[in-house]
């Protein structure tokens, strides 16, 4: 790719006016984090428009189909079997979909707006402002998410609202912390002095100045959130303090498998794989994101395979 | 070094406050203790009598500043469940998780600082696709899941291990152990990797290797030491998090910890218990938090000078 759509040639990866790769031409180098990428599109489409398709099918009992193995023999909905009371394993799989990415996409976007927002407001102003955000980040942090979430959810009732909150108010610290890190990095350069200088205000700095920058990191480290609050929710629907019955998300329902695990391992099984398959993917993505969003690194990604094999000693970064 | 030591102890000592004052007020809010334990048919007479027998009839201030002074005698009350002292159910149960997660770190750091340098001594190679992959799927498992498949293969089907339970020999602690480890293992390896990769291609190892150090001293010498800051900070967090995977991992095996104890009192509103077992959980990780920051100010001598943010 040597020139863009703009017709402008690219010289060097740090010419600030000439455009970067496109993000499509970097996925497509690399061929993990392209499965990675349609795995939790799957993932996405199922949660938005299976709950649709499949009915009342994730609780429509059966009692004569208990615990039936996964098989061919019984349609669509009996390939992965059924639980205790004869609904299918891969219909309430698909609800379940829903549910914990109900769970996990608003919580993840909570902590990514307010994480961001105050700790990019935190380092641009430093001084006081700054060590004030980061002791009550080092509050949050320094206490185990999994027990703040307990004991909240014990006070208040456990609906998804609720769990969103907590599981948003847990994972901000990561944001403040990258943000503020960044920005206050960036404060001391010259654009954002000539932008002060020019009498901008200071919110109007952060965001047009200071959030561009910033924005590529913290949506890598977004992705990588998203795997984190995936398996909280599903340790807390795990424990009987997250998803309640007859709601259903992926955690609850290995809860749910485990006494029949000598009997059903499906029920418990498989929901699990679910799980492990999303996350990694968000994992792989979050790993590509990351070397896709860094100007110095970004070059191995539009390199032909490979060529990519380099020892160590050679630099990294000098293409 | 004492006086970068007084001031992380200082400025670590605040948050402690925040959560043990966040844990009284948060425990008060889970509901009333009276209706719990006393039955439907007691009489007001009654309730008014156990409510005013435990404090709880005080207003919350009062509530608090009591605990507060005999927090400074060590007193930390009596379990409501059982009439025990708050801190000996605590102390009995801590060894316990301790040990598990003290075990737990010591193989994660070990391991993912071996295979870490493996992987990032050639970058792309056949060791580091095996460790990217391997850590990857570590640190997206879920810990319960991972749990359950365990008792499933090795308790119910092969019939090695235990299901549950620490009476017993060494094999008792496999499977617990196992559990808590994947998640810290395999976000460690993945920093490490990252660090040493770094650290190998920055221009202090080509000095090294260009005044003759063998490989052996290039990669543990120099570039690891350069390397274990970023992964200390992270171990450090993952340390904290093992709290989270100590509540799952204890009740599943039904380990006698403090992860249990938590989860118990907070379902029987026993405060005192709760209290007790944050205080002790914050106070390790208070502790901890000062021995990641000495190791910091050991390993660079840039750290000792200046007092970090």
């Amino acid at each position: 790719m040597t020139t863009t759509p703009g017709g402008r040639r690219r010289r060097n990866p740090s010419g600030a006016r000439t455009g970067p790769p496109r993000w499509w031409t970097l996925l497509g180098g690399d061929r993990v984090a392209v499965c990675a990428a349609v795995v939790l599109t799957l993932v996405l489409l199922t949660a938005l428009l299976g709950p649709l398709l499949i009915g009342d099918r994730a609780i429509r009992q059966d009692l004569d189909a208990s615990l039936r193995p996964p098989s061919l023999d019984h349609g669509f909905f009996g390939l992965l079997g059924t639980d205790v009371l004869g609904r299918s394993v891969l219909a309430r799989l698909i609800e379940a979909a829903g549910t914990t990415l109900s769970v996990a996409v608003p919580a993840v976007l909570c902590s990514l707006v307010v994480g961001s927002a105050v700790g990019m407001w935190a380092g641009y102003h430093g001084g006081r402002r700054e060590s004030v955000a980061m002791r009550v980040a080092d509050v949050i942090l320094s206490f185990p998410s999994l027990l703040l979430a307990v004991v909240v959810l014990y006070v208040f009732e456990p609906s998804v609202a609720n769990l969103v909150l907590i599981l948003a108010i847990a994972r901000v610290p990561i944001y403040l912390r990258t943000a503020r890190a960044e920005s206050a990095e960036i404060r001391s350069r010259l654009f954002v002095d000539a932008a002060r200088t020019f009498g901008t205000r200071s919110g109007a700095t952060i965001v047009r100045h200071i959030l561009p920058i910033v924005l590529p990191t913290l949506l890598t480290v977004a992705t990588l959130d998203f795997c984190f609050v995936m398996l909280t929710e599903s340790s807390l629907s795990f424990l009987g303090i997250g998803i309640q019955p007859p709601e259903v998300s992926w955690g609850l329902m290995v809860a749910q498998g485990r006494q029949y695990l000598q009997t059903a391992w499906w029920i418990a099984v498989l929901p699990g794989v679910a799980i492990v398959m999303t996350t990694v993917s968000a994992t792989i993505l979050a790993a590509w994101a990351r070397l896709a969003t860094d100007p110095a690194q970004r070059w191995r990604l539009t390199l032909p395979r490979g060529r990519r094999r380099r020892p160590a000693t050679t630099g990294e970064g000098t293409p | 070094m004492l006086t970068f030591l007084r001031r992380r102890v200082v400025s670590s000592a605040i948050p402690l406050v925040f959560v043990v004052l966040g844990v009284f007020c948060l425990a008060r809010l889970t509901g009333n203790p009276v209706n719990l334990y006393l039955p439907l048919s007691a009489t007001p007479e009654q309730r008014a009598e156990f409510a005013a027998a435990h404090g709880f009839d005080q207003p919350i201030v009062t509530q608090l500043a009591d605990y507060l002074t005999s927090l400074l005698v060590l007193d930390f009350g009596e379990s409501l469940r059982t009439g025990q002292p708050a801190a000996e159910m605590v102390l009995a149960a801590f060894p316990a998780t301790l040990q598990l997660a003290g075990v737990t770190m010591l193989i994660a750091i070990a391991g993912a600082v071996l295979l870490g340098c493996a992987a990032a001594y050639r970058p792309n190679s056949l060791a580091d696709r095996v460790a990217s992959i391997l850590s990857m799927t570590a640190a997206s498992i879920p810990d319960f899941w991972f749990a359950i498949m365990g008792v499933l293969v090795f308790g119910v089907t092969l019939e090695w291990l235990p299901t549950s339970g620490v009476s017993g020999g060494p094999e008792v602690w496999i499977l617990p152990i196992a559990t808590l480890l994947i998640r810290p293992f395999g976000v460690l390896v993945q920093v490490v990797r990252g660090a040493m990769v770094t650290a190998l291609a920055a221009p202090y190892t080509k000095v090294a290797r260009s005044k003759g150090a063998s490989e052996k001293r290039v990669v543990f010498g120099h570039a690891l030491r350069n390397a274990a800051m970023p992964a200390l900070t992270v171990a450090g967090d993952l340390t904290i998090g093992l709290v989270n995977g100590a509540v799952v991992v204890e009740t599943i095996f039904g380990w006698p910890g403090i992860g249990k104890l938590m989860i118990d009192s907070i379902l029987q509103r026993d405060f005192a218990v709760l209290q007790a077992a944050v205080l002790i959980t914050a106070l390790t990780i208070f502790a901890l938090n000062i021995l990641i920051d000495v190791c910091y100010a050991l390993l660079d001598s840039r750290v000792r000078q200046t007092v970090p943010a």
